[in-house]
This record gives structure tokens, C-alpha cells and sequence, in this order.
């Protein structure tokens, strides 16, 4: 009796130390976390949560705290969905000094801010690797310009804003030859460099120019973040490899025991670039802008760019010594201070705007990089956050004095205090977490209600879809001491930064249709009597309306193989969510989706003789189904006349 | 002859107010609401127009074949202003003169015009809902799609409420004005 007893004792002791151990990733959520998410049926989520694409070049938008996919946004890659990049509308906007570039990698995201504030009007996004950046109109969640980065590689501090979105940033993470050169690899000292641009954005209409380039030594610059208040002038941006490693960069790039901040006084850099102490380098770099009045894409081949040398521009850079291998640069919303996160250090580095300042008034240097004055550590140091947990990526803060780190090694989110560095809570995430996003959590106002972590890894959190598993966001309240967990959901392309901003700031500005007065179209068709089918040579043009639910003309014969057909259709509804599909049996590109009022041309080019049925691919109505019309493809000199039409039979002697 | 008391003839001028609202507000309202409609969806028939989602609701009737609504098609938005216009005219000639009875005869037209508008509003909203496309995509045996002339009814999917909007009310208003006055002006000579 007593052995059994012990023995099972023994087991129960066993058992509670084994269970107190391994604790497993299903028991995170307490009891109410449902209920702080479920958003009823016909409720409105309470923010926009717009999350990068990573690898599928896209932007994704979703619903907070419901996790519920809105909407993608193609930016970088063609979407055959809606024929972005596939229209001749939209195919210029992904031009590029090396052609069309139909894919990119999408890392960060900024929303454009007025007074270090959402305002709700443009998101940018960065492409890493053709360097890009574009922007998003906030008013119909299309991309509205991109603009192609020279002398970078690796495109990933971007696009990161000034308080007024005076300034976008773009910041190469792999150094490389101003312009095309052609040198040896083993140059990198002497002919690699890292720039970081300055892209100015139109106060009223958004557009984006580079202002000019700052040339910095060959590095890899990392991420960046703007300075606010007191540091409104400045620009941080984290660097690595100042080893200046090219090869196993592994090993080679990790060797010292601190890189640097890079501070840029931007304000100084326009100084500068307006008094002519920059350079004119010749370079070529594509601009896409999309014209909403004609609705169309095109581009213009820019021809250089003003480079500006930190030699001949004193005050304006300086570097602040950072542990190790930092990657996130962030600035707290009152721009005190400045969080560097050396992602292979046991520490987090918090530097101090009023003691930087005083450091660069009394010089108080250790020496210079490539003449490039670097700050003393200490001198510019509020303090260190002491065994904050393994692999410190990326910071964002609540507004009530407390900064929130992602670790990816150890897989958490750590909670601090800025005043006193001190540990207040961490909380797990599933898996390797990159950047956390709490809305507002960049700017002088953070909304501080929930963080969301995008992580890298989610075995486990779903039900299994074979070797391919999708990537995840969680979501945790931050409104109490203790951060809680309430939902996991699943992403697309490999999320890295988010931006979130509340709905109500531009849920009542979204466009609902077009108004098809305001459709200047070059091939737009005003009403079903101006449909026509028009040849030149081989190019047929097709101005075709679609309405529910038919398409005018809806029998088109006289096509000829290897003929170029251009089907310009114009969706005539005018009432919100009522797109219409097209596309052609045997498309060799895509289909449209064209919204109400608008005009789409999809190009066609038929390599054999038949009927091509076409119809609308959205199910818009009732007879959708019967939203259809066929195209007659003969051989290429038969004898058959351009016909077209719509509702007319046509007579029994022209059916052969 | 008798003449007009002071109530009488500020009621003219009242009632030609009121009437003015004919040109800045909408007489009639007729609301729909779906499942896929949300928001509603809304004509608003003004004297010499018609108003709202008018493009949306075309394109919805071409299913059951109703003929489009077009303001070009209604003689109505010419001559029910003109008669309105006359009218008020009228109203002031009726206060110069002073007299009773022509106060009885003003009431008169308008009563004319009244009846003869509605029944109008009828007619049109008969044929409307009756003179189908023999053609059209969903046919539905015995339902026809006239609208209700006053109050609620449900047509398919759709809920239709028929009601008088801003203009419209001012325009009852006046009718009221206008009886009580003759009961006041002829309770007046009686007494006398």
C-alpha cells in the first residue's frame, strides 16, 4: 500500500515537473480572448491591418481583431485575379531598366503621415529586389506610382517617412558599383557602395521623386526609422557588415563586436543639396505613374540622380557604435529614443537624441569610418536592456512609455520600460517572430490596443497542407500589465512589417465605382451605340461594353490568325460592388476585372483557327451565365469581312 | 360679394410659400431595399424631374422587362410645373380681388389638380409595372410590379415603400390650409 503510494506520488511529481517544463503552444489562450475577437456578422472590424507580401509581391489588408482577409492589393507582382500587369492599362507599371519585372519581394510598409500621425491618405511599400517604391491610394486601394531605385541593391530600409512625408527613404541592404560598372568582387573596399535615397512626395498629389542620394560606405544598411519631436531633422538606419565582408557572410560579416546606427541629419542633406554640394550622376531608373483620368500606366526613364558625399557635407552623418549586427532602428513616439536591436546581441542598445546631440556639439568621437565621424558608444547611450531574450529584431511602443521587441531566436515578445529599461512581461509567439506591428506603434501617437507578431514559422498552428505551410500573424491585447494572446491567422507571401491604422479614418473615403463621365480612356466606349470592332493591318481593335448582363458586340467575325486583338471593354454600371469579368477562350495572358465606369484592354493574339467563346468571369447577375459572345478566328487570308454585332441574327446566306 | 377675412389671405400666402418648395425639394419618394441593396435604394420624383438611383434601378428591371425610366419620357415634368406656376398666380389674383368666392374656385383647382396628379401618378404606375417586355429573362406568371401609390409592398425581393418626401408634405399642408380656410370663410359669411 505504502510502495503503491509512493510510487504514485513519484509518477503525479513526474508528471507535474515534466508538464511545468514543456509547456506546449495550445494552452496560450485564457477565456475571453473569442470574445475580443469575433466580430458578429454585419459588424465592421475596428482597424485596417496592412501587412506585406514578402515574396508574392503583393500587400494583403485585413480586419482587426477578426484576423479576416479583405482584400490583396497587387503592387510588385502580376495578379492574374484582377489582370494587374496583364492589362495594357497596367502592364507599364511594372517597367524597369531591365524590362518588365513581373515579381518582387515586398518587406516594410509605411502609411504617410502629417505631424508624425496617420493621415490616412497613401501607404508605401518597398520592393527588394529590383529596388522600388511605390504608393497606394487610401481612397481605392490601388497602386498609383512606382518609382525604380538606381544605385541599390536589395531595397530594405524603404519606405520608411519623415513626420510630414517630406521624405520616403530607400537604404541598400547589399552594397554594390555606383551605376553599371563592371569590377572585380573583390574590389568591394574601394568600388562597393551603400546609398541611402531621399524620395520627396508631393504634399497634394503624392508623387514621388528622388531628391538625392547620400553615398555611404560599402555596408549593409538594414532597416531605418525617422526621428520625431526633438529629432524631427533626423534619419535612423541600422547597418551590418561593416566588416565589409563579400563572401560567407555568415561568418565574415559577424565578427566585430558592434556596427553602427547610421544618423543622418536630413534636413542638413537638403541644405546641402540645394546649395549645389551634391554631384549629378548620370543614372536610369524607371517611373511609373497610373493616370486615373485616362487610366492608364506609363512610364518615364529618369536620367540621374543627385548623389551627395557625406566628405563634402559636414554635420551631416555621423555613426553611433550599436551591438551586434543591429537590425531594427526605431524611434519612440516622444523621439527621445533611439532603439537599435543587434540581432545576434544578449542586449538591446537604447540611445539617447539629447545625449547624440551633446555628443556631436562636444566631439566626443572615437574615431571615423570611411571619415565618417562615429559617436562614442557611451556618450550616446540612455542605457541597455539587460537579458531581454535571444535575437532582439524589431520595436514598436504602445504611447505609454513602454516598447515592445520581438525576439527571434527564443520566439517572444518582450514588453520593457523605456524610462528604466526594466523587463515587464514576454509572452510566446508560434514561430520566429520578424516584426511586430501595434498600430499607430511608429508614430508620435500609437493607438497601443493590440500587436500583431508575423512570424516566420507555423508548424503546427494549422491543419497541415502538405511541405508548403502558410505564414502567420498573431494578435495580442496590450492593454493590460500582461500582453494576452487572442488569435493566430494565417498570411500570404511571408509577412513582414504591417502598418494598422483605425477603419474609421478611411472607411467612408473609399471609392464605390467610377464615374464613367470622368472616363478618358483613349478606347473607352461611351454607351453600346459606340461599340465598334475597328482593323488596322493586324491590329483589330474591340471597343466592347459589358452591362448586366450582356456584352456589345457579342459576334465578331473577320479575325484572322496571328492578328494582334485588343479588347478595350468598358463596364457601364454605375453601382458599387457590380465589377464584370473578361476573358477569351484559350487567353494567352489573363482575364480583366473591370469596376464600374472603368476601361480595360487585354491583348489577344490567336494561333489558330476557331470559335473563341468570351464571357464575364465575376457571376454579376442573375443571367451572368448568359453573359457571353463568340469571336470567329479564320485563317489567316480566308475570305472573311469584319462583321460585329449584338441582338441582330444574322441572315441565314452570311452562315456560310 | 364678400370679402376675404385676414386669415383668409394670409392662408394665400402661406399656401403659395409652401407650393414654392415644389422647386427646391422632391415631391415623392419611392424606397426599395434588398438583400444585395443594404443601403437602400431610392427614386425621388421631383415636379420637373427624377431623382436618386434611377440608373440602378433601370438596370435592374430589365430582368422582368420593365421599360427604363427616363426624365425625357414625362410631358408631366413640363406641364405639372406650368400648372403650378399658373396657379400661384392665380392665388395672388385671388388676393387682389378680395372675395370669397374666388377663394372657392382657387380651392377648386387645386383640389382638380390634386385628384388629377394622382390619378396621373396612378396611370403611369400601372403601365409601368403592367406593359412588360414580352421578352424578358425571368417571367413570373400573374405578378405584375406596380408599385404601391401610398405605403408599403413587396415586389419579388424587393420591398417598395411609396411615400410623400419634403415637397410633397408641403404640398399636403397646403391642401389642409386651403380647406380649413374655406370652412372658416364660409362659417364666417354664414354667421354674419
Amino acid at each position: 500500500m505504502k510502495k503503491t503510494l509512493i510510487t504514485l506520488c513519484t509518477v503525479a511529481a513526474v508528471a507535474t515537473i515534466h508538464s511545468c517544463k514543456m509547456k506546449t503552444a495550445d494552452s496560450a489562450v485564457s477565456g475571453d480572448a473569442a470574445s475580443k475577437v469575433y466580430v458578429a456578422p454585419g459588424k465592421y472590424d475596428e482597424f485596417y491591418n496592412f501587412v506585406s507580401g514578402g515574396f508574392s509581391g503583393n500587400v494583403t489588408v485585413y480586419g482587426l481583431p477578426s484576423g479576416r482577409l479583405l482584400k490583396t492589393i497587387p503592387v510588385f507582382s502580376v495578379f492574374p485575379e484582377n489582370g494587374y500587369g496583364y492589362s495594357e492599362e497596367t502592364k507599364a507599371m511594372l517597367n524597369t531598366t531591365n524590362g518588365k519585372v513581373d515579381w518582387d519581394d515586398q518587406h516594410h510598409l509605411e502609411l504617410s503621415q502629417t505631424n508624425g500621425k496617420h493621415d490616412g491618405r497613401w501607404l508605401f511599400a518597398n520592393a527588394n529586389n529590383t529596388p522600388r517604391v511605390a504608393r497606394i491610394d487610401l481612397t481605392n486601394f490601388r497602386t498609383q506610382e512606382i518609382l525604380q531605385i538606381p544605385n541599390s541593391a536589395g531595397n530594405h530600409s524603404s519606405p520608411f517617412c519623415t513626420e510630414n512625408t517630406e521624405y520616403i527613404v530607400a537604404g541598400t541592404r547589399f552594397s554594390v558599383p555606383m551605376g553599371d560598372a563592371d569590377v572585380p568582387i573583390s574590389s568591394f573596399k574601394k568600388n562597393f557602395k551603400s546609398t541611402a535615397s531621399f524620395i520627396s512626395v508631393d504634399k497634394n498629389t503624392g508623387r514621388m521623386k528622388i531628391a538625392f542620394q547620400i553615398v555611404l560606405p560599402g555596408m549593409n544598411l538594414d532597416l531605418s526609422h525617422a526621428g520625431k519631436g526633438p529629432s524631427h531633422d533626423w534619419f535612423f538606419f541600422s547597418c551590418y557588415n561593416t566588416e565589409q565582408a563579400y563572401t560567407m557572410l555568415e561568418v565574415n560579416a559577424s565578427q566585430k563586436d558592434k556596427d553602427f546606427i547610421v544618423a543622418v541629419n536630413w534636413k542638413k542633406a537638403e541644405e546641402y543639396a540645394k546649395s549645389g554640394k551634391g554631384h549629378t550622376l548620370p543614372a536610369s531608373y524607371a517611373h511609373n505613374t497610373f493616370d486615373e483620368n485616362t487610366q492608364k500606366a506609363s512610364t518615364v526613364m529618369e536620367k540621374d540622380v543627385l548623389v551627395l558625399d557625406p566628405k563634402d557635407c559636414p554635420d551631416m552623418v555621423y555613426m553611433i557604435p550599436c551591438p551586434k549586427s543591429p537590425h531594427g532602428a526605431d524611434v519612440d513616439p516622444t523621439g527621445e529614443y533611439i532603439v537599435g536591436s543587434g540581432k545576434l546581441a544578449a542586449l538591446i542598445p537604447v540611445f539617447s537624441f539629447d545625449k547624440i546631440q551633446a555628443a556631436i556639439k562636444n566631439k566626443t568621437f572615437e574615431g571615423d569610418f570611411y571619415g565618417i565621424p562615429v559617436i562614442k558608444y557611451e556618450a550616446a547611450l540612455h542605457g541597455e536592456v539587460k537579458k531581454p531574450g535571444l535575437g532582439p529584431l524589431h520595436t514598436e511602443f504602445d504611447g505609454k512609455g513602454n516598447a515592445y521587441t520581438s525576439m527571434f531566436l527564443s520566439s517572444e515578445v518582450v514588453k520593457w520600460r523605456i524610462s528604466d529599461l526594466q523587463v515587464l512581461d514576454r509572452a510566446p509567439t508560434y514561430y520566429s517572430v520578424g516584426h511586430i506591428m501595434i498600430p499607430g506603434g511608429d508614430t508620435r501617437e500609437p493607438y497601443g490596443k493590440y500587436l500583431v507578431a508575423y512570424n516566420k514559422i507555423t508548424k503546427d498552428r494549422y491543419l497541415p497542407t502538405g511541405p508548403e505551410l502558410c505564414q502567420s500573424a498573431q494578435l495580442y491585447d496590450i492593454t493590460g500589465d500582461k500582453m494576452q494572446l487572442l488569435l493566430d491567422f494565417p498570411t500570404t507571401g511571408e509577412p513582414h512589417y504591417g502598418q494598422g491604422l483605425p477603419a474609421s479614418m478611411i472607411k467612408d473615403k473609399q471609392v464605390k465605382f467610377f464615374d464613367i463621365n470622368k472616363n478618358h480612356n483613349e478606347f473607352v466606349s461611351m454607351g453600346e451605340k459606340n461599340t465598334k470592332v475597328v482593323r488596322n493591318g493586324n491590329r483589330v481593335d474591340v471597343y466592347m461594353t459589358a452591362i448586366r448582363s450582356h456584352l456589345t458586340p457579342d459576334n465578331i467575325e473577320g479575325v484572322f490568325v496571328g492578328d494582334d486583338v485588343y479588347f478595350h471593354v468598358t463596364n457601364l454600371e454605375q453601382d458599387w460592388d457590380i465589377p464584370h469579368g473578361f476573358a477569351v477562350k484559350n487567353s494567352s495572358s489573363v482575364d480583366l476585372l473591370i469596376m464600374p465606369g472603368e476601361t480595360q484592354t487585354i491583348k489577344f493574339t490567336p494561333v489558330k483557327q476557331g470559335i473563341y467563346p468570351f464571357y464575364c468571369t465575376d457571376f454579376c447577375s442573375a443571367l451572368h451565365q448568359e453573359m457571353s459572345g463568340y469571336l470567329r478566328v479564320s485563317a489567316k487570308g480566308a475570305n472573311v469581312p469584319l462583321k460585329f454585332g449584338s441582338g441582330v441574327t444574322a441572315p441565314e446566306t452570311a452562315a456560310k | 360679394m364678400k370679402k376675404l377675412t385676414n386669415p383668409g389671405k394670409i392662408s394665400i400666402i402661406a399656401v403659395i410659400v409652401l407650393l414654392v418648395s415644389l422647386w427646391f425639394f422632391p415631391m415623392w419618394r419611392i424606397d426599395l431595399r434588398a438583400p444585395q441593396y443594404p443601403g437602400g435604394l431610392s427614386m425621388k420624383i421631383w415636379i420637373n424631374d427624377v431623382k436618386g438611383d434611377v440608373d440602378i434601378i433601370n438596370g435592374l428591371n430589365h430582368y422582368i422587362g420593365m421599360s427604363t425610366i427616363h426624365k425625357k419620357d414625362f410631358p408631366e415634368f413640363v406641364f405639372l410645373p406650368t400648372t403650378m406656376m399658373v396657379f400661384m398666380i392665380l392665388g395672388l389674383v385671388v388676393l387682389v380681388l378680395n372675395r370669397k368666392i374666388g377663394y372657392y374656385l382657387w380651392t377648386g383647382v387645386f383640389t382638380f389638380i390634386a385628384i388629377f396628379s394622382f390619378y396621373d401618378f396612378y396611370k403611369w404606375e400601372y403601365n409601368y409595372g403592367h406593359n412588360l417586355d414580352p421578352a424578358a429573362p425571368i417571367k413570373v406568371p400573374g405578378m405584375s410590379y406596380q408599385p404601391p401609390l401610398f405605403g408599403y409592398k413587396k415586389l419579388l425581393n424587393f420591398e417598395v415603400l411609396s411615400q410623400p418626401d419634403v415637397a410633397g408634405w408641403c404640398y399636403i399642408c397646403a391642401g389642409v390650409i386651403l380647406v380649413s380656410a374655406v370652412i372658416y370663410e364660409w362659417k364666417k359669411s354664414v354667421t354674419k
